[in-house]
């Protein structure tokens, strides 16, 4: 089964962006141009293009070890520090090359915030997790640091549940809470993209629904490119989906075509839960 | 912002470049007094000569006095601590309950946290005129009382690091083992000790290489009497104890009484050294095996 | 069998503590802990020996946590998988089993001699410090190990730099740990006789020190110093200053590991 699958290498891996990607003629928010990426010897990225519109929300699927987080943390750099990383192509974010040597990581991390698989938040109170990110920039104006936590939080959709007690401890908060106080994290320093490595795999269902609310909401004002293993919520939450396989772009454009009318063998088995 | 990410950078890094020129102090002190003291006595009569009197009017220098006394403790140090120490660490891997484990490991852990110099007392003020019940022309100084005292220090040495090396190995083999109808000693001692043999060396090699460093506890119940003997009843010398000894008193810089101490402390440090690489290297080829 | 040779250990330890108490109690007395030294062994007491001991102590935490403290953040954090780490790392277990009184030795080259520090406090404290900066090191490593990679990774994404992250995450999350160790580590100090009798601690100081370039005594140095000593009496001070010497090491490793156990609750998220 599995050796059928891997001898049907694709023959190519670039994919046409179609205009339909691009409605309004929205400007290209995240664009990646014939990007491959090494880890030491092993390649886990084969010459990936694709481009991603403003206010939109982007899931990344495909069977684990496809490369699809590699993918998504190319977008913050977040790849930097493994031992034997390695990057050919360009990637960029507003049409400047973040990989540029003129890119400082951490300016570019202040833009690009990230979520998590499993809700991370920093052993302190819930205010001070909110507000670490505003702190490490050098605010100090207590007054508009407050004001952006409170914000955070309600954008968040986690203000409500925890008003009164913002000086508790963040590991007391719930699975699907802790991982909503990440997102307020998250927003706190005013990002303008969002990226979220499979935001709701350790969570219950309840709780992952909440949290797909919540990036419905995003959308209004973020650029969201999600990882998830979950097919339903790909299909539930995105606009546009991209299927990755062994380091390939397999598949990119509209999600409801990409679920209904793959153009692909290989997405439509993955999508009906033929392998992976 | 990123200057100062350097300069920490940096910083922290000298602090860990202070262990190089820790290790490249030792060598270069010793090895500096030690050459001065290799100018006036030939290397081979350091090496070959039984009398040690560099303090004397009639002065010879050859270690080998103070090198048997070291190794006379040490030998009787591991002989009360190999068997102690594996006893145990069989016991706690193999059939200790999990509480009385929970106990018994910082209970153990206290014989290592008392101070050497309190041993020592003991050593002198306890064991020694308790060994005289038994052996009536055992000295007021000896190697026997100061070996078995710091025997029992180094027990939790022992033990710790051979549990480690039994716990290590997969409980597969140990399963197989009861699934062939062996009992849990003959398990213990033809299945797991013989797999886990090479960290047991290890434990061994360290015990013996702290045993050998090991200076107060003979400093005070050893005696100051450098003979070349194996006797265990007789005041001995260790070379731990003679650096004590000549530092206690006033020897002036310079002197080749002086220098050797420096002498006596490289030939401590070259036989520490090497046994510490032995173990590494075994510790290196054994971990490989189970990866 | 297993029980009786576990236990045999401590209870010829507990023999041996309960004949030192049985022997230096009577002792044991406030003019014993505020008395200068003396000639006679019932008007000697080890006044200076502590007031030694408070000052090594305060100059060797003073040295060795910091420098132990910034080596293991730099080998963990900062050192890249090479040969270069790789020497470090075996130096450093190298240096963990050197017997102390080659540290002493070195002590004395070094910081006596070629320094020109004398046997003063100052020596003796850096002496130690080098002695117990292998296990800080170590310990310190530990610490930062256990802390989960998502704090790390939380922190980076939030564009926090590699120092922000280590100053507001990594050591606030593994402080418990690292304070464990540099307890454990000081509490070996504390003990250490031989690498200071070598700097020259064995001499006979009249008055506490006042500076740190004053000479000195400690503690276990005293006591090595009574029991060297024909005179019963002076064995006696000797068991006395070992119940002090005993009951501040006690301390100090129980004090330890409370904060191991307590931190290691707290490091379960």
């Amino acid at each position: 089964m599995d050796s059928e699958i891997t001898s049907q290498q694709p023959k190519t891996s670039q994919v046409e962006t179609k205009p339909k990607l691009n409605p309004n003629n929205r400007s290209f928010k995240l664009q990646a141009k014939n990007v491959d990426v090494f880890y030491d010897d092993f390649q886990a990225i084969k010459d990936i293009s694709l481009d991603i519109v403003e206010n939109s929300i982007t899931a990344f699927i495909g069977p684990s070890g496809c490369g699809k987080s590699t993918f998504l943390r190319l977008f913050n750099r977040m790849n930097d520090n493994i031992d034997g990383f390695q990057m050919n192509g360009e990637i960029r974010i507003d049409n400047k090359n973040i990989y540029d040597e003129s890119i400082k990581v951490e300016e570019l991390r202040k833009r690009v915030g990230m979520v998590f698989q499993k809700p991370n938040p920093f052993p302190k109170s819930i205010y001070e997790n909110v507000a670490y990110g505003l702190r490490i920039q050098g605010v100090k104006d207590e007054d508009y640091i407050e004001n952006r936590v409170i914000e955070s939080l309600k954008q968040a959709t986690l203000y409500s549940e925890i008003e009164d007690s913002l000086d508790k401890q963040a590991l007391a908060l719930s699975g699907g809470q802790q991982q909503r106080l990440c997102i307020a994290r998250a927003l706190a320093v005013k990002p303008s993209v969002i990226l979220m490595d499979e935001p709701t795999s350790a969570l219950d269902p309840i709780s992952s629904g909440k949290i797909e609310d919540l990036i419905h909401e995003l959308k209004k004002e973020f650029t969201i490119v999600i990882v998830t293993h979950n097919m339903q919520q790909a299909a539930r939450v995105s606009d546009n989906t991209a299927f990755l396989y062994m380091g390939n772009l397999v598949e990119y454009g509209d999600t409801q075509k990409i679920f209904t009318n793959p153009k692909k063998d290989r997405t439509q088995n993955y999508i009906t839960g033929r392998f992976g | 912002m990123n200057i100062k990410e350097k300069i920490i950078e940096k910083v922290l890094a000298l602090c860990a470049l202070i262990t190089i020129l820790t290790t490249v102090g030792i060598i270069g002190v010793l090895l500096v007094e030690a050459v001065g003291f290799f100018r006036e006595v030939s290397i081979i009569d350091f090496l070959t000569g039984t009398e040690w009197t560099p303090l004397f009017a009639d002065k010879n220098y050859g270690i080998l006095p103070l090198v048997s006394g070291t190794l006379l403790t040490t030998f009787i140090a591991i002989g009360v601590a190999l068997p102690v120490g594996l006893t145990i660490a069989i016991y706690l891997n193999e059939y200790a309950p999990k509480r009385f484990k929970k106990v018994l490991k910082p209970l153990l852990e206290v014989l290592a946290v008392v101070p050497t110099v309190v041993y020592g007392f003991f050593a002198l003020m306890i064991v020694t005129p308790f060994l005289k019940l038994f052996i009536t022309d055992l000295s007021g100084f000896n190697a026997l009382s100061p070996g078995i005292v710091m025997g029992i220090m180094i027990i939790p040495f022992v033990s710790s690091l051979s549990e480690d090396a039994l716990a290590a190995v997969p409980d597969s083999l140990r399963q197989a083992s009861y699934g062939m109808g062996s009992t849990r000693f003959q398990t213990a001692f033809r299945v797991m000790v013989p797999a886990a043999s090479s960290g047991i060396m290890v434990s061994i090699i360290l015990a013996l290489s702290r045993a050998i460093g090991e200076t107060m506890i003979v400093a005070i119940a050893a005696g100051q009497t450098p003979v070349f003997t194996f006797d265990p009843t007789v005041p001995i010398e260790t070379i731990t104890a003679y650096i004590v000894k000549v530092s206690s008193g006033d020897v002036p810089q310079g002197t080749v009484a002086y220098q050797t101490i420096f002498a006596a402390g490289i030939t401590l440090f070259v036989v520490t050294f090497i046994l510490n690489n032995i173990s590494f290297w075994i510790k290196n080829r054994y971990q490989e095996k189970y990866e | 069998m297993g029980i009786i040779a576990s236990i045999s250990g401590i209870v010829v330890l507990a023999i041996f503590i309960g004949f030192v108490i049985y022997m230096g109690i009577q002792r044991l007395s406030w003019d014993f802990i505020v008395q200068l030294p003396s000639r006679f062994a019932e008007e000697s007491g080890i006044y200076t020996a502590w007031m030694g001991t408070v000052w090594i102590m305060v100059f060797t935490t003073l040295i060795s946590f910091p420098l132990g403290v910034g080596a293991g953040i730099y080998l963990e954090e900062y050192a890249r998988q090479n040969r270069w780490s790789m020497f470090l790392e075996i130096n450093i277990s190298n240096l963990a089993s050197v017997p102390s009184i080659i540290y002493g030795l070195l002590g004395l080259g070094v910081f006596v001699r070629m320094m020109q520090m004398g046997n003063s406090i100052l020596a003796g404290a850096l002496t130690l410090s080098l002695l117990i900066l292998p296990i800080i090191i170590v310990s310190t490593r530990e610490a930062i190990k256990a802390v989960p990679s998502s704090i790390r990774d939380a922190s980076n994404a939030l564009g926090a730099s590699k120092w922000q992250t280590i100053w507001h995450q990594i050591l606030p999350a593994s402080f418990g740990g690292i304070l464990t160790g540099v307890i454990l580590a000081l509490s070996r100090a504390i003990g250490e006789t031989a690498p200071l009798i070598v700097v020259g601690a064995l001499v006979y100081v009249p008055f506490a020190p006042q500076n740190p370039l004053d000479e000195f005594t400690v503690l276990p140095v005293q006591i090595y110093n009574w029991v060297s000593r024909p005179q019963e009496e002076f064995i006696i001070n000797a068991a006395a200053a070992i119940i002090v010497l005993l009951g501040i090491t006690f301390i100090m490793n129980g004090i330890a590991v409370y904060l191991r156990n307590k931190w290691q609750s707290k490091m379960e998220w």
